[in-house]
This record gives structure tokens, sequence and C-alpha cells, in this order.
């Protein structure tokens, strides 16, 4: 519990700081810049944008991990790889490819469909691992006793897959709360991109604002635990389990195809051929401008992700083999700092930091940030690959004398490996697109792809953006092979 | 789990290890709030002047602004240049400027300069309303700004009231027309306007015909209109000063350049505002692509624009911009 005090610190220097300006502004203010139609219709896009996007991820993702794992789909190798790789597009390359190609896709239908398209994997990737990871016995059993297939369904094959659906679909709804970029783009409002608003306007409102996100994420993140419950996961039986009976799609093959088809050409061919139009007219490449934002991207990237992932780690183990009200309240607290958006979090540690000298605009400090924005990637991972192996092999490796760091070495991390090594990619893949924290904080003449790509797309200067864009998504394919690796050979939670 | 608690300090180390400045101490910082094109211009051409080397943190007005008020004294900032007045104007308030050289205020008319000395104006940018040609005949355009407040502009004019330009424009209604006048312009707006995430997007949805008109600032659509009118072919500009005397809607916005109190290279940053108001700086500007109007040392602006002494604009004491109570009516109003 001690050893995840970090994760739990730095979780709330942001919330303290957002707790501290509204106090600091008083009532008064508080009531004239929170209460008020504006803001009431910003909470109306928010949650519409929220639930509509985490409904959305549920079906897409559902439905492919289900077609992959259990029907005799055709190409299923191919399938389980292309619904993967939009992972690699992050949310605002793909809402600058629609934009770019047509002006229809705005306000909240078009928000929708952007960011669904880019954050459906967060659920495709759990459910298909833990569909695969069932035990079919456990359905033959329900079938046994007397229950329809859709019975079975509903009663075994969910009630099991709740872990992964509803850690994918928090993931998904905390991603469009703190979503900026992607949403400014499309005129869509929402909180986070008023807050970033009123930051660039001398606004007072832009922790208050920030307030009421934290309350949302708070109801998120209470929502999630209570509908997930407290049961077991890991499987009880012995052996292995035995593989699964494909499901026949029949005379529905055809259709079933021609909908996976579109999703792909949806959520990769639009995005890949709007940034090969604009990469193919002259922009002006700056070789060395270029260079300098993709060293600076993969450094901070690999920074960030290794730090994430072992201040996350205590945490994931105390929450899943502690299970005690305070460890819960602990490891959900990252969850509330991630719903901020990015320059929260950066004001946060201005304020703190602004006059500690060696620190403040630091690569360090700038690693910080990311580890408070993107814990919860390291911690969904970790914290299902701990659950997921079973703690007699720990409490056996104890019996037979290994303790303390052997055992993590020789036990405890085989076993969970796979969880680590998505909780780096996750959040590396993150750190490679964040925005507006690095802004603030990275060390003065640092440029990231993400920052270089957003001053030519604010511009509108589409062909000046796509060299950058081009090399997000060429920075982020390898981690993104690198997950779906590890997803086909079961090892993902 | 104790030999974990390894974990957390190899973190810690690892990033410590990474950290330390990478500015040079010796390299002039400038906190850059003006186009970033602007300021690498500038940036480049004063360490070819001078060999002093420049390192710019890029970032919009009123972020820069508010970081600098936040880091004080102890800011590792030099200059700060903005893109509008009310940033600057934050600044001086919080009583971090030192004041600029005299030599180098003498340089800026005091038309385009403060009168307290502790910043000076670099350039300059005028209000202007983008019409589709399609749409709005030109004896029909409106002869005022405040015109669009009125019922036949519902529904036909769009804008980008989240940006610092915008609020800038703003600002110079509320000097010009008082309180009362621009809370029910701005009531009046929220009902007839689209908004815009900036004036770019601003000045496409006019080419496009999702809107009849729009407010921007001139050069997006000199730029445009010089490169290959993508965006901006079937517009005209339009500007207020030639139809009605005084009108806030042309009002011409000043770009400011300030030296911090804490700098280590006080110096240096004196003479990078002597350099970027003085003739060379001015020139490079108007030389550039960029179609902000030149404001020091007697030099004339890209040729291309409609000459600043013609725009009739407002007389404005750009101190007197007042951010915050603009950012207050905005926030009543429900823009932002």
């Amino acid at each position: 519990m001690v050893l995840s005090a970090p994760a739990v610190l730095l979780a709330l220097v942001p919330i303290w700081y957002v707790a501290d300006s509204a106090l600091d502004a008083g009532w008064h203010t508080i009531k004239r810049t929170v209460f008020r139609e504006r803001v009431a219709d910003l909470l109306g896009n928010t949650l519409q944008l929220c639930v509509l996007t985490m409904l959305a991820c549920l079906v897409l993702g559902l439905a492919t991990a289900w077609l992959v794992e259990c029907t005799d789909l055709p190409l299923r190798r191919v399938w389980a790889v292309l619904f993967v790789v939009p992972l690699a597009i992050p949310a605002f390359v793909n809402s600058y490819a629609w934009i770019s190609l047509t002006r229809s896709v705005s306000g909240l239908s078009g928000a929708v469909i952007v960011t669904a398209l880019s954050y459906f994997p967060f659920v495709y990737l759990p459910a298909s691992a833990a569909l695969r990871r069932l035990d079919p016995t456990l359905e033959e059993s329900g079938l046994s006793l007397g229950l329809g297939p859709v019975a079975v369904l509903w009663r075994v094959v969910l009630p099991q897959l709740r872990p992964a659906l509803f850690g994918g679909a928090l993931l998904v709804g905390l991603h469009a709360l703190a979503e900026y970029g992607a949403l400014s783009m499309l005129q869509f409002q929402t909180f986070t991109t008023a807050i970033v608003v009123q930051y660039q306007s001398d606004g007072e409102a832009a922790p208050m604002l920030a307030g009421v996100l934290v309350l949302l994420g708070l109801l998120f993140v209470t929502v999630e635990v209570l509908a997930r419950g407290r049961r077991r996961y890991s499987r009880t039986g012995f052996g292995t389990a035995r593989s699964r009976r494909e499901t026949r799609l029949g005379v529905a093959t055809l259709p079933v195809l021609t909908a996976c088809v579109g999703l792909v050409a949806l959520a990769l061919g639009v995005p890949l051929y709007a940034v090969g139009k604009w990469l193919a007219r002259d922009s002006g490449w700056e070789g060395s401008a270029v260079w300098d934002a993709v060293t600076s991207t993969l450094q901070l990237g690999v920074f960030g992700a290794v730090a994430a992932a072992v201040v996350a780690y205590p945490l994931a183990w105390a929450a899943v083999r502690g299970r005690g009200l305070v460890t819960t309240a602990a490891e959900r607290l990252p969850y509330l700092t991630s719903a901020l958006p990015g320059v929260v979090v950066a004001l946060a540690l201005v304020a703190a930091f602004a006059d500690v000298d060696g620190l403040y605009q630091t690569t360090a400090l700038t690693v910080a940030a990311y580890v408070m924005l993107f814990l919860p990637r390291a911690l969904v991972n970790l914290r299902v690959a701990i659950a997921q192996s079973p703690p007699e092999l720990e409490q056996a490796g104890r019996a037979l004398g290994v303790s303390g760091l052997p055992l993590l070495r020789r036990v405890t991390l085989p076993l969970i490996a796979p969880g680590v090594g998505a909780a780096l990619a996750f959040v590396f893949l993150a750190v490679c697109t964040e925005l507006t924290a690095t802004l603030l904080l990275a060390p003065t003449g640092t440029t990231t792809l993400a920052t270089e790509f957003f001053t030519a797309a604010d511009e509108l200067d589409y062909s000046a953006a796509a060299p950058y864009a081009a090399l997000m998504i060429l920075v982020a394919a390898p981690v993104t092979y690198l997950l779906l690796r590890q997803h086909r050979r079961g090892h993902l939670p | 789990m104790k030999a974990a608690a390894v974990l957390p300090i190899a973190t810690i180390a690892l990033t410590a290890c990474s950290g330390g400045q990478d500015v040079p101490a010796d390299a002039l910082v400038i906190y850059n709030a003006q186009h970033k094109s602007v300021g690498e211009m500038w940036g480049k051409a004063f360490t070819k002047a001078t060999g002093i080397k420049v390192v710019l943190r890029n970032g919009k007005d009123f972020e820069l602004a508010n970081q600098l008020v936040e880091e004080g004294a102890g800011s590792r900032a030099d200059v700060f240049l903005t893109e509008n007045s009310p940033a600057i104007s934050v600044v001086e308030r919080a009583g971090l400027f030192t004041p600029v050289d005299a030599a180098t205020l003498e340089q800026v008319p005091e038309r385009y300069s403060t009168t307290s000395g502790n910043w000076i104006g670099i350039a300059a940018r005028s209000t202007a309303f983008v019409y589709n040609k399609d749409k709005i005949q030109p004896d029909a355009l409106p002869k005022s700004i405040l015109d669009l407040a009125k019922p036949e502009w519902k529904g036909r004019w769009g804008a980008a009231p989240g940006g610092a330009d915008f609020q800038a424009i703003v600002s110079a209604v509320l000097e010009l027309e008082g309180a009362a006048a621009t809370k029910q312009w701005l009531a009046g707006m929220k009902a007839n306007f689209t908004e815009y995430s900036n004036n770019i997007a601003t000045m496409k949805a006019v080419n496009e015909g999702e809107s009849d008109g729009g407010i921007i600032y001139h050069y997006y659509w000199y730029r445009d209109q010089a490169e290959n009118k993508q965006d901006s072919g079937n517009t005209a500009l339009h500007f207020f000063g030639t139809q009605t005397a005084q009108d806030p809607g042309a009002f011409v916005s000043l770009s400011g350049g300030g030296v911090l109190k804490g700098s280590k290279n006080a110096d240096k940053a004196q003479q990078f505002l002597k350099y970027i108001t003085g003739a060379e700086g001015q020139k490079a500007l108007a030389d550039s692509a960029e179609f902000e109007y030149s404001v020091g040392s007697d030099v004339s602006s890209n040729p291309a624009l409609k000459p600043l002494d013609e725009l009739e604009s407002p007389i404005v004491d750009p101190s007197k911009l007042n951010g915050q109570t603009v950012i207050t009516l905005m926030t009543d109003a429900g823009l932002i």
C-alpha cells in the first residue's frame, strides 16, 4: 500500500489545484461561472457525446470481438489485425482527415462518429481477449441446464465479460471527457474544449469548469465500480480450457463481411486516404525541424510509458489483492485525474513548481504530467493481468521460500509481462499525441509531432499538418503491432 | 513488496537524469504569442545580425500571459511578444515588465505604442468583415460592426469568440461604446452569429457559403489571396472605418513586445526589441508573406495591403483595453 503513494500523490496534485482554485474564487464566482446557460449546454453536449460514444464503442467492440473469436467469419486473422490498427491513428488525426475531406462531419453526430471510430479498439481488445479465455464448459453447463442460446449469452457469457466491457467503456468515456484536439476541429464544444478556450482568453472559469469535469469523472468511475462487482474472474478448473466451437454465420456471412469492410474503410481508409492526399501536395518539409519533433516525441513517449507503468504497478497490485475500500478508492483516484484536460494538469504543475529551478520546464516535470494524465491506461492493463494471474502461484512461490524481488521477477512479472507490455504501449501512444500539457511544460524550444501538427492544423493548413500526421501514425504503428502480437498470443488483458 | 520499492525510485532517478534545462543560459528566451512564423522570422534575422542565440516558446496570447504571471519574477522568459494588446496588458498590470529603452520607444509613433512605455507596438492588424460575394452585394454591407447585432443579420455571420483576436475587438467595442452598449451588442451577437474555432475556419465557412459574412483580421484574407485563394476565392474584404467614423469595427489591434523584469539577459532583450521595431525588423515583416502591418521606423507595410492610415481606425489607447471585463461580459452573454 505504501508503494502506491507516488501514484496517489501524483493523482491528487491536479485535483487539489482545482479544488483550491474554486475555494479561492469563492462562492460568488462559482455561481456566476458554473450555474449558467452555457454550462448547461456544455454539460448536455459532454454527456451526450460520452454516452453515445461509449454505447457505440461497446456495440462495435463487442460485435467485432465476437465475430473474430466466436464465429466462422472468413479471414478472421486479417480482421483481428484490422480491428486493432485504428489505435495507431490518433483521434485528432482522424478528425483532421474527416474535416479536411468534408465539412458535413461536425456537431454531435460528427463528434460521435470520429471518437467512436478512434476508440472502439479500447473495447475490442479486452472483449476479444476475454471471449477467447472463456471456458466453454460454463456455457455448456448453461445449455444443459435448459437455457436457450440467447439466455446463455445474456446470463453466462456477458457477465464474464463485465470487467473487460466496463473497463473498456470507462476508458472510452474518460477519453471522450478529456478529448480536446479532435473535438475542437469538429467545432463541437464540451467541457474540455471550453476549459481550453477559457484558459486561452484569461477566463477565470477554467478551474470551475474543470471542477464539474472532475465530478463527471467521479460519476463514471463510481458507476464502473458498482457495475463491475467483486467477483472472481480467473478460472478455477484444472488443466487447459478446451477451445470453443464456432458459431456459423451461414447466410449472414456476406452482410457481416460487408459491414466489416465498411467499418475498416471508415476507421482506417478515410484517415489514411486524407493524410496521403495532403501529403502529396507540396508542403515544404523542413527536415531538421521534423527530425527534432520525432526524436523528442519518442523520448517523451518512452519516459512517460516507463514512469507510468512503474508508478501504476504497486497500486494495481494492491487494488487486486487488497480489494478494501481504501485501495479501491486509491485505485480509482487516477481515473478522476485523467478525466481532466492536459491543460489543467499542466496549470496545476505550473502553479506548484513555477519557482522550483531545475524542475520547472524540464523533461522530468513533463513526464510527471504524463503519468498523472495516463496512469489509468497503465492501471487497466496491469490490473487485469494481475487479476488473471492466480494468487495461488505467488503463494506457492512464497511457500517455496521465494519472496520480494525474486518473487516479483520469477513469478509475478512473467505472469503479467503481457499486461506490462500493453501498459507501456498504451501510455506511449497517448504521450505521442498529447498536446496541451506538453505546450506548457516541455522545455522551451521543444517541439513534438503533436505540437507541430496542431500548429498547422489550427490554421487549417492541411498540407503542412500532413507530414506530422503521417509520422504520428508511423511512430504508433510498431507499438500497435506489438499490442497486436501480444493480443494474438492471448497475452493481452 | 519491500523490493518493489526499487521500481518507483528507479523511475524518479530515470526521469531526473533526463531533466535539466535544455536551454543555454546565454540564449534569449522569447515567449512568443505572435504567429510562430513571425517569431521565427525575427528570431533568425536577429541571430544573424547579432550572433545572439534565440529560443522560442510558442503559445497563444493569454496562455503565455497567464503562464508568465504564474511564473512571476522567477520566469526564464526574457521577452514577451503578443498578437493583441489585452494579453500584454495582463503582464504589465502584474508589474512584470521593465521599461522599454527610450531610443526604442522613439522608433514607433505614439499612436502605435503605449503611454506607460512598459511595452511597445511591434506590428498591427485590422478588423475586417469578410463576405461571400454571391450572398451579399456591396450596397447591402453593414455600415458598422454594431449593425451585426440587428435582427436582419440573424443567422448570417460568423466569428471565433473563443480567440484572443475577437476578444480584442470586443475590448474596442467596450472602450468606444461603453459597457451597456457592449452588453446589448453581445446579446444580439449571441442571437445572430455562428461560432467557429478561429479566423481561418470563419473565413472558410464564408467562402463555402455556410455564412454570408464573418468578422476576422485582415491578414488571413490577404495571405490566402496571395497563396491560392482556396479559402477566400468567393469572398471580398470590407473595412468598416471608411463607412462610420470611430467605428469599433475598424479597430486596429496592436501586437506588443516587452522585456521581463526578471530577465538575466536584459540588455540583449532590449536589443531584440530595438531590432524588431527598427528598420530591418519592420522591413522583414513587410517583405514576408505574413501581411501584418509594420508600425515602426516609417517602414511601409506590404504593398498589397490597404495602407494603415487609410483605414480610418478609431483612436483607442491600447493600455486601456480591458481583457478581464470583456471576458466577464462575454461569459455572461454565453459566448464563451
